[in-house]
């Protein structure tokens, strides 16, 4: 009963709690950013490092931690969750992991709050970082990159496992017990990750065993959770602080005895600014009405930007390109072809190649390309000139060349010749039947040249 | 009082045994050092802090979280150096078991010398495999990450019973219970010995050593 409790004890207690589950979501979100985590130990006591471990803080990940609790503390029935999902590149998500510090009623009465509950509580969180490097999603995490990311979410309130799938194992990290119950904290991960490695998540059919559920347009099936301020569980008042818990008083006890413990300055905590990439991709919670929280870090590829944002975002800007391209008009891609926005893109005719100001500058002689010439077998320099009608025709005069030396210059020469009949050999009809013929023809021939080869015995003789 | 005793096995390929080693060792003296103690007036003591760090391993699919003093390291790769080492002279066996004891001291009086009193001893037995090709290498990797994840789930399900600790000490006290030369964490006293087993499954070398400087026994 909490009567037993000093005052000063339920004081500490509950800010112990606070501040332990401030810790365990940084551990957790911190495990998952894809990266090695390193912080350096320190003889002195700074009296800013909670339960004397060197745990960073990222300020937006406490934030969304406090949001969640609202004042509250993880307590018996009040669940805080950290779940852990995956979204790829093309939109589909799925959770992999939900931690979950949770309070039941098995109290110890005789334990010491200011001493043995606290170093119990750093023991907690030495072995939260631990397991969280043993569990399937930090593989998982360490990979995240162009193909896919990792997602945290954090709620207050009943523990949510069915997203796991069927199958999911369960971790016990560990338990604390304390005067008011016994804090214990486990982690629940999903089991089936085999498709992980062909990275394919189609849309239809559970063909991995999955429930269809997971690859709707919204990816979480408690929608009703994400939407309601993100995070907060529903009927939690804003402002509403739990007696005794207040944010000003962000000392950690460091110092142990029976006298009071010294009463250091408030957090000076020592971390290290967040990634470049993290505060500019992550998505307040404003925006982003359905996902969680992405902690995006750059990739592998050292610093390239991650996936772009919400494929929703990404459609979107398809979309709009696509149609601010106009319509294959064949009727109208040559005149005025250079006026319309994206006529690269527009299909047209195969002689619009002399059209593009890319392929053909504007000086360049109106003579089409001999790719174009050859198109039109048969025809003269003049209709070929003819079907150029947006060009102007200037005189090709080509260097070093004189009029009076040659009854024809290069220029006409070129001209004349540029067009040239296809040889019968290639056209396809020809070239069938004579093969036809040929064969045909063959035993004739044979006929012809044993009735010779008298002739040729005395021709080769006179190579000799 | 009666010493605690856990036992772990692994079997991993030769090169993966210094890796694996460490990652347990360093796994249990996670949880088994504190930050410096600095003692003040009136019995109270303040309590240093202690950083953490991801270290991935090159041969086997796991990374494993230590504390962040390079002293330590040092001291716990020197102790699998020999051990590996040990293994590796013996014989085509590959079988050996590390131990990683906690103990505390208690001060006895002239001529006896200070006992060592065990009060956790963690042994890790390791088998070790010689592999044909490549791809049984690369299962390998995989399998013993998996496994080795297990172990590391044992010592935490061991470590959160709460059990046995030594009591704090006093200022005059400490040395009794914690190692305190180091000067950026503080183990609580452990000594790391070894066993090289032989084909017959007795021992053929009991090489003791010592890594804390005990007081020299008569």
């Amino acid at each position: 009963m909490d009567n037993d409790l000093s005052p000063q004890d339920k004081k500490d207690l509950d800010k112990f709690i606070k501040f332990f589950a401030l810790k365990t979501v940084q551990v957790i979100v911190q495990a998952r950013l894809g990266e090695k985590i390193c912080s350096s130990s320190s003889s002195s006591p700074t009296g800013s490092d909670w339960f004397n471990l060197a745990i960073k803080d990222i300020p937006e990940v406490t934030h969304e931690a406090k949001k969640a609790l609202a004042g509250q503390l993880p307590g018996i029935g009040r669940s805080m969750c950290v779940e852990i999902s995956l979204k790829t590149s093309e939109g589909d998500s799925m959770e992999l992991e939900t931690w979950c510090l949770e309070m039941n009623e098995k109290c110890d009465k005789d334990i010491k709050v200011s001493y043995t509950v606290y170093n119990r509580l750093s023991l907690l969180l030495k072995s939260l970082l631990a397991i969280t490097r043993v569990t399937p999603a930090y593989k998982l995490s360490r990979k995240q990159g162009h193909d896919y990311v990792i997602l945290y979410r954090i709620y207050f309130g009943e523990v949510q496992l069915a997203g796991l799938g069927e199958g999911f194992q369960t971790v016990r990290v560990g338990l604390v017990g304390t005067p008011t119950g016994t804090i214990t904290l486990s982690c629940a991960y999903r089991t089936n990750l085999a498709f992980m490695s062909t990275r394919q998540f189609e849309r239809t059919g559970p063909i991995m065993g999955i429930i269809i559920d997971h690859f709707v347009e919204r990816p979480f099936p408690n929608t009703g959770h994400m939407h309601a301020c993100d995070y907060r569980a529903t009927g939690e008042e804003d402002g509403v602080g739990y007696p005794g818990v207040e944010d000003s008083q962000e000392v950690c006890t460091t110092s142990f005895s029976t006298s009071p413990p010294t009463q250091l300055c408030s957090s000076r905590l020592s971390y290290q600014p967040p990634m470049p990439g993290a505060a500019d991709l992550c998505y307040p919670a404003a925006l982003n009405s359905t996902n969680p929280h992405q902690m995006v870090l750059p990739g592998k590829e050292g610093g390239v930007p991650l996936m772009p944002p919400q494929p929703c975002h990404g459609t979107q800007a398809e979309h709009g390109r696509v149609s601010s391209c106009p319509p294959a008009d064949p009727g109208h891609h040559l005149s005025g072809s250079l006026d319309l926005p994206f006529a690269a893109f527009a299909p047209r005719a195969l002689n619009s190649e002399e059209n593009d100001p890319m392929v053909h500058p504007p000086e360049s002689p109106t003579t089409a390309s001999p790719l174009h010439g050859s198109l039109h077998s048969q025809d003269s320099v003049d209709s070929a000139g003819q079907t150029q009608d947006d060009f102007v025709m200037v005189d090709f005069k080509p260097a070093f060349s004189k009029d009076d030396l040659l009854p024809m210059d290069l220029g006409t020469f070129y001209r004349e010749f540029q067009n040239p009949p296809q040889l019968s050999s290639l056209s396809i009809d020809v070239s069938a039947q004579s093969m036809a013929e040929d064969l045909d023809s063959l035993p004739e021939k044979l006929a012809i040249y044993e009735k010779n080869i008298d002739e040729f015995d005395a021709f080769v003789d006179t190579l000799q | 009082m009666n010493c605690r005793s856990e036992v772990l096995e692994v079997s991993v390929e030769g090169r993966q045994v210094d890796e694996a080693m460490l990652a347990l060792l360093h796994t249990i003296l996670l949880h088994r050092s504190t930050g410096k103690f600095h003692y003040k007036k009136e019995g109270t003591y303040s309590i240093g802090t202690v950083g953490t760090q991801d270290i991935d391993c090159d041969f086997i699919d796991f990374t494993f979280v230590r504390v962040s003093s390079e002293e330590l390291d040092r001291a716990i790769r020197k102790a699998v150096g020999e051990f590996k080492e040990a293994l590796s002279n013996s014989g085509s066996d590959g079988m050996g078991q590390i131990s990683l004891e906690f103990y505390q001291k208690k001060k006895s009086r002239w001529p006896f010398s200070d006992e060592c009193i065990p009060w956790e001893v963690w042994s890790i037995k390791v088998n070790v495999v010689n592999l044909a090709n490549e791809q049984e290498r690369q299962i390998c990797r995989e399998k013993v990450g998996e496994k080795l994840g297990e172990k590391v789930i044992n010592i935490v399900e061991v470590i959160s019973r709460h059990e046995y600790l030594p009591k704090m000490p006093t200022q005059s006290e400490v040395d009794n219970v914690f190692d305190t030369s180091l000067k950026d964490v503080q183990p609580y006293l452990y000594k790391i010995t070894y066993q090289i087993t032989d084909s017959l499954g007795t021992s053929v070398s009991t090489t003791m050593r010592r890594l804390i400087k005990d007081t020299l026994a008569l």
